[in-house]
């Protein structure tokens, strides 16, 4: 087995094992493959030696016959530790422990969400515990309701404290903990309500029983066998986590984490869990429009939509051959549409996946592509994208982030843009106390409760310059208020602390943030792994130029592990900015002055991107629209020709996310005949005429088409084998080997058993047969499961090590080259010190992680934690106006006049107002930009 | 609502402890004082004070059995079950005790003036059985004698 570093010879049951130093015997077994139970230990919250449940037997040497019982989360592999899993003794005190932990535990198993996936199962199973001795009544709790998310059922406990420690020691959630003592103990909030963190939904995973479970999963209850499932990456912001998406009966029911040691690792956010149910969205389309009338295949039982089935609208029923023809027929349409028109503009979106970007660029030709993005986000993101590829720095992925010991962050809201980066800047800030606990006190890095007690809550070094108060406040160092352009003064003056002769200070160089880079600057010349982070959410410019400046003079002071993260607005805006194209404003233009008549736009509700104005405008003026999309919007419903596009759920693709990775999701909802991928239908309209060839017909050929096309993103048919490259009887299976009723599920329609559906994209089919589970590619992985694992925890089985990566690597494709490659200049243009005008406050962006993303938003269990608009302002505007928290206020920011309810925000920055962009209903601002403030007169 | 006098006390003792959490028991330790008991809404109360979540505090006060999360009667009784005391025949005093006040453990007499509550060891063996009322101690308990210590409490 290939490990790197040093290598240590354990013996298990007198046979000797190599395992990596530095270990506990735990870990080693689990690595080797080894069935020890366990269940407080966790991979990522590591060991605290509570539940006793992972014990063996460890001998001192050859000779020792008796030994002694030792936890093995606790006790490390040093060299030559002899210990025994099979022991009688050991085995005994297991199954002792078991029992005793289910004596409270009902038995439930039949109606649990758990059952089936359970760890407790699992392990109890393991054990060898089947029989209750106890003749005690079990002890009960009352049940609190957690909010949209969770699904509380305190009886299941059995104390591992698992969810304490996730909740609050590794995510930093605060109304959550442990309550009373012994038999009562209790593990929820203080009262009913919604839990607050956006991490809550990892309990599902944590708990190893059914505590905590999904609650909109519970709507329609499954059992993990009978899902059909696909490896899928999240759209819900530019991080590109990778997700295991799970269907039945054409529905998508749940999402889970899907492991990548170099990206999201054990967890997700909430918006990434429960934000996939805009799949299932009542407003999606099922049916071509032309000129607003649906086109329904003949045939149909009824023209109406049912809703009886499954609560998403479809069509009845109707022959493959009906469905063939209203293709056929709107194709048509659309074809006549595109060949008479003079000049046709396609406009993409940053949310759909480079293929169907490319497909739309080459059906209308590169000259006349706009990537959708607002010609200040095209900028922001185009600069993201030359940072990352031309700076001396790299881009660092998730999983490095959590190893950087002194942190800038530059103007982002991290929890509200990128949820997971909260979470692995707590890690982060972790890292420099504990590494001191490691060296003087010589604690493993495994040992977590030695490690909190060594450490006493200390933190490394987290600056934070942000317009107004963000959730990573309460692990800074120090917390700055700044308006856009200071905090990219303020990283300006942090360059200079870090090279003086290669930068010039600020104007005025007695500026007081001189005074307060010098302690940044500081700090970040003594880290051995400083990270600079910024993003495009403020839409400056400035900031991330300054930014890239902070790093390429950390890199010229010889940091040669400096990293920069830039948070990217949307799941592919990267993939987008290396296709390249032109931004809305000038597709306006194209429209206005460039004799375009026809727009086709695919997955992009212009509403979220235009002024009212600009929007009517361009339908206006041009003669002919199509629009490819998954949801009536307020886009579809001006255009002439629709086309119901599939989601990440029903079709396959790449995304790329903020580092550069390229990413691969599947299909996991076998699509309806009519509802495709946008780069399918597009590959339809690309033959000019009736009877010519399409220009691609698998994703297998339009990735190999866009990288023989374009050199930036040649890379990503890596990210993922292709459909060609896996024979039919490797394929990997969507459906478990154990899964029920395969052949009774479309009974109500037909006795007969359909054939599977084909999938000729994807090296994955709609079976249960397929690839033996070892022989998966990691990029392929459709579900966590092993013999005798049946949770999430069987992840070891998939891993080389326990905790690290996949086994044959982590998917995934990274398209930038290797930082040494590059050198870039320092980049020039400091803007002047911020004026505040009281009179005219700047408004700036501020975003919510339930609301602030078009897609998840339409899904029910986050629309309840959406909050409605407002302004917020600060405590001394709220005198000036004379208005008190939640009054109306009159807000008018370029000629758009809104009646907002006020928010006042201590700590918001001088002279600055936060406007919530992009909820739903929220009117598209284009911020920042000066507001004027009145208070409402009475009517 | 905490009264100034409470506030004052607990803000005396906060600036002695380095870490807020430590101070936790000792800020409910005031508030019974001056109370008798911790109500949820004085779990909040402190939890403002001292600039903490409830969940942070509350999980401290209801793991610790002599901070009451409800209300008591006017005096507590402490009756030591632990296994000195049970040798000397602990058994038939609380027997007595239990019947005299018609509160068994963990209730309180109809009058609300007691409330009686089992005991792990009160460390003074040599007197044993022993019982504590409020913070006085009682040993060589017999039947009569308790008849007589009850009388003394109001």
């Amino acid at each position: 087995m290939p490990l790197e570093g040093r290598v240590t010879t354990i013996y298990i049951d007198n046979l000797p094992y190599g395992v990596k130093d530095g270990q506990n015997l735990l870990q080693a077994s689990l690595t080797l493959g080894f069935n020890l139970p366990y269940f407080c230990w966790h991979p990522a919250l590591h060991s605290v030696g509570a539940c006793r449940q992972c014990a063996v037997k460890v001998f001192k040497d050859e000779s020792d016959t008796r030994g002694r019982l030792a936890m093995g989360c606790m006790t490390p592999a040093t060299e030559g530790t002899r210990l025994s899993i099979e022991d009688p003794e050991a085995k005994a005190f297991r199954a002792g422990v078991i029992e005793w932990l289910m004596l409270n535990h009902p038995h439930d198993c039949p109606i649990c969400d758990e059952g089936g996936e359970c760890h407790l199962q699992d392990m109890t199973v393991m054990s060898g515990h089947n029989y209750r001795r106890s003749r005690f009544r079990k002890r009960t709790h009352l049940n609190q309701n957690l909010g949209p998310f969770l699904n509380h059922e305190m009886n299941r406990c059995i104390q591992c404290y698992r969810c304490v420690r996730f909740y609050r020691d590794y995510s930093g959630g605060r109304d959550f903990n442990v309550f009373a003592s012994h038999d009562s103990v209790y593990f929820g909030r203080y009262e009913d309500g919604a839990l607050e963190s956006p991490f809550s939904g990892n309990l599902v995973e944590v708990c190893p029983t059914g505590v905590f479970t999904d609650k909109p999963f519970k709507e329609h209850p499954t059992r993990k066998w009978d899902l059909q499932t696909a490896p899928s990456v999240c759209t819900g912001c530019s991080l590109g986590c990778n997700i295991i998406v799970a269907e039945r009966y054409g529905e998508v029911r749940r999402v889970l984490n899907r492991y990548n040691a170099d990206v999201n690792r054990y967890f997700l956010c909430d918006r990434g869990r429960y934000g996939f149910d805009f799949v299932n969205s009542q407003r999606r389309l099922r049916l071509p429009l032309v000129d607003g009338r649906e086109l329904v295949p003949e045939g149909s039982a009824t023209q109406a939509l049912s809703a009886t089935e499954g609560g998403s609208p479809r069509p009845a029923p109707a022959s493959s051959e009906a469905k063939g023809a209203v293709v056929r027929r709107a194709v048509a349409r659309a074809r006549d549409i595109l060949h008479g028109s003079r000049r046709a503009i396609g406009i993409g979106s940053p949310r759909a996946s480079v293929e169907s970007n490319y497909a739309l660029r080459s059906l209308v030709g590169p000259d006349n592509f706009c990537d959708g993005m607002t010609s200040g986000e095209h900028r922001l993101v185009g600069m993201m994208k030359d940072i990352v590829a031309s700076g001396p720095v790299r881009s660092l992925s998730l999983a490095e982030v959590e190893r950087a010991d002194v942190v800038l962050v530059l103007g982002e809201d991290v929890v509200n843009t990128a949820p997971l980066l909260d979470l692995a800047l707590r890690q982060a800030v972790r890292t420099r106390p504990e590494a001191v606990a490691e060296q003087l006190l010589r604690i493993p890095l495994w040992d977590d409760r030695a490690k909190r007690e060594a450490t006493q809550g200390k933190q490394g070094p987290l600056f934070v310059a942000t317009p107004y108060p963000v959730s990573i406040d309460d692990i800074a160092v120090k917390s700055y208020r700044l308006s856009p352009d200071d905090i990219a003064r303020l990283a300006q003056a942090v360059a200079y602390a870090i090279d003086p002769e290669g930068i010039a200070p600020l104007v005025g160089a007695a500026d007081p943030l001189h005074v307060v880079a010098e302690t940044i600057g500081g700090s970040l010349g003594l880290a051995a792994r400083p990270l600079v982070i910024a993003g495009a959410s403020l839409g400056s410019e400035a900031i991330l130029r300054a930014a890239a400046n902070v790093a390429t003079a950390l890199a010229k002071a010889g940091k040669k592990d400096a990293g920069l993260f830039l948070v990217a607005p949307e799941a592919n805006s990267m993939g987008s900015a290396l296709l390249g194209g032109m931004s809305l404003d000038e597709a306006l233009e194209a429209v206005r002055t460039g004799g375009a008549d026809t727009v086709v736009v695919v997955e992009n509700d212009l509403t979220s991107r235009l002024k009212e104005a600009s929007f009517r405008a361009l339908f206006d003026s041009t003669k002919h629209s199509i629009v490819l999309d998954f949801f009536r919007n307020r886009t579809t419903e001006l255009a002439e020709i629709v086309l119901p596009v599939a989601t990440f759920a029903e079709s396959s693709g790449t995304f790329v996310n903020n580092e550069g990775r390229a990413q691969r999701f599947f299909e996991v909802v076998n699509p309806d005949e009519i509802v495709s991928a946008s780069w399918k239908w597009l590959g339809l309209l690309s033959g000019r005429g009736t009877g010519e060839e399409i220009a691609w017909d698998t994703l297998d050929d339009i990735i190999a088409r866009i990288s023989e096309d374009l050199p930036a993103l040649a890379a990503i048919g890596s990210a993922a084998p292709g459909a060609r490259d896996v024979p039919q009887v490797h394929r990997v299976p969507r459906d478990s080997h154990r899964v029920s009723g395969r052949t009774a599920n479309v009974a109500s329609l037909t006795v007969h058993e359909p054939p599977p559906p084909r999938d000729l994209d994807t090296p994955l089919s709609y079976s249960m047969e397929g690839s033996p589970r070892g022989r998966i590619p990691s990029s392929l992985i459709a579900r966590i499961w092993a013999p005798r694992w049946n949770s999430v925890q069987a992840l070891t089985r998939f891993q080389e090590e326990v905790g690290g990566p996949l086994k044959g690597g982590d998917p995934g494709a990274l398209l930038f080259g290797p930082a040494s490659d590059r050198t870039r200049a320092y980049f020039d243009g400091v803007p002047e010190a911020f004026a505040p005008d009281p009179r005219r406050p700047l408004a700036v962006a501020i975003r919510h992680v339930f609301g602030s993303e078009p897609l998840s938003a339409l899904s029910r269990s986050v629309s309840e934690r959406i909050p409605s608009r407002y302004v917020g302002i600060t405590p001394d505007a709220a005198r000036s106006l004379a208005v008190a928290d939640g009054e109306r206020v009159e807000v008018t920011v370029r000629d758009l006049r809104m009646e907002l309810p006020v928010r006042i925000m201590a700590g918001l920055a001088e002279g600055l107002c936060a406007l919530p962009e992009g909820l739903p209903d929220m009117p598209y601002v284009g911020l920042p930009a000066p507001a004027g403030i009145l208070k409402r007169t009475a009517p | 609502m905490l009264s100034d006098k409470e506030r004052e006390e607990i803000e005396a003792e906060m600036a002695r402890y380095p870490h807020k959490r430590a101070m936790v028991p000792e800020a409910l330790r005031i508030v019974q004082t001056h109370r008798g008991w911790i109500s949820d809404e004085s779990v909040r109360d402190v939890a403002e004070l001292m600039g903490m979540s409830a969940e942070e505090i509350d999980t401290i006060a209801s793991s610790y059995n002599m901070i009451f999360r409800r209300p008591v009667g006017r005096h507590v009784i402490l009756f030591c079950d632990n296994v000195s005391c049970w040798i000397m025949r602990s058994d038939a005093v609380r027997d007595h005790l239990v019947k005299r006040l018609a509160a068994g453990p963990g209730e309180t007499t109809k009058d609300g003036r007691y409330t009686v509550l089992p005991s792990a060891c009160l460390g003074d063996c040599h007197h044993a059985p022993v019982m504590m009322v409020d913070d006085e101690m009682h040993g060589n308990l017999t039947p009569e004698k308790i008849d007589r210590i009850l009388e003394r409490y109001t």
